[in-house]
């Protein structure tokens, strides 16, 4: 486990969508995106690797809060979203 | 946050066509959220999917992947569970459970 309940993170600014198929669990509106992790939920089989029934590593898996205004443009200040996104898509910010 | 500003518009990324958090174009009509009843051929697909699984034939995140690449017309033109039958048949002609010729057997004998 990297990151610790605090920590600040960004979001991989990467679209493997353009290199051919994968199965990518991080939504397209957060990537690049800066949050804070929240809690560490487990370790997990990567489904980057399950979806293609390739054997999948184990990867620590966190609840990421991000302010929601600057995402969607809607929303009042304070709103918030909340994803689980597995450590290999964050990086320390 | 002030250093996420300069990223550019969601709409202008290469966002896959399942992937639609946010997505402008369906901002603007209501989500049909009234229950919907399951057709015989729905329970079927679930089934399936489930036998699949059990057996270690073929798992979830294979369906998801497999929803996941049909091309936009298909995926918005089927049912929910359509797609899962697309998903699961492309994953069996590929890994080789099943045959083009015996899926189109299998097919005619229904008509």
């Amino acid at each position: 486990m990297t990151f610790a309940a605090g920590a600040r993170v960004r979001v991989r600014d990467d679209w493997p969508e353009t290199r051919g198929p994968c199965h990518i669990r991080t939504p397209h509106y957060l990537r690049g995106r800066t949050g804070v992790v929240v809690r560490h939920l487990g370790d997990f089989p990567n489904p980057e690797d399950l979806a293609f029934a390739r054997p999948a590593e184990r990867r620590p898996l966190y609840h990421v809060r991000f302010a929601q205004p600057p995402i969607w443009h809607e929303g009042h200040e304070g709103d918030d979203v909340q994803v689980e996104i597995f450590e290999h898509w964050l990086e320390d910010a | 946050m002030d250093e996420d500003a300069n990223l550019p518009p969601p709409e202008s990324r290469p966002r896959a066509t399942h992937d639609l958090g946010g997505v402008s174009r369906f901002l603007c009509e209501p989500v049909d959220t009234t229950p919907h009843a399951l057709t015989e051929f729905d329970r079927e697909v679930d089934a399936l999917r489930q036998i699949l699984g059990m057996r270690g034939i073929m798992g979830v995140d294979e369906l998801r992947r497999g929803v996941e690449a049909l091309p936009e017309e298909e995926y918005f033109g089927l049912s929910y569970y359509q797609r899962w039958i697309r998903a699961i048949s492309a994953t069996l002609l590929r890994k080789s459970v099943i045959t083009e010729a015996e899926l189109r057997t299998a097919i005619s004998e229904l008509s």
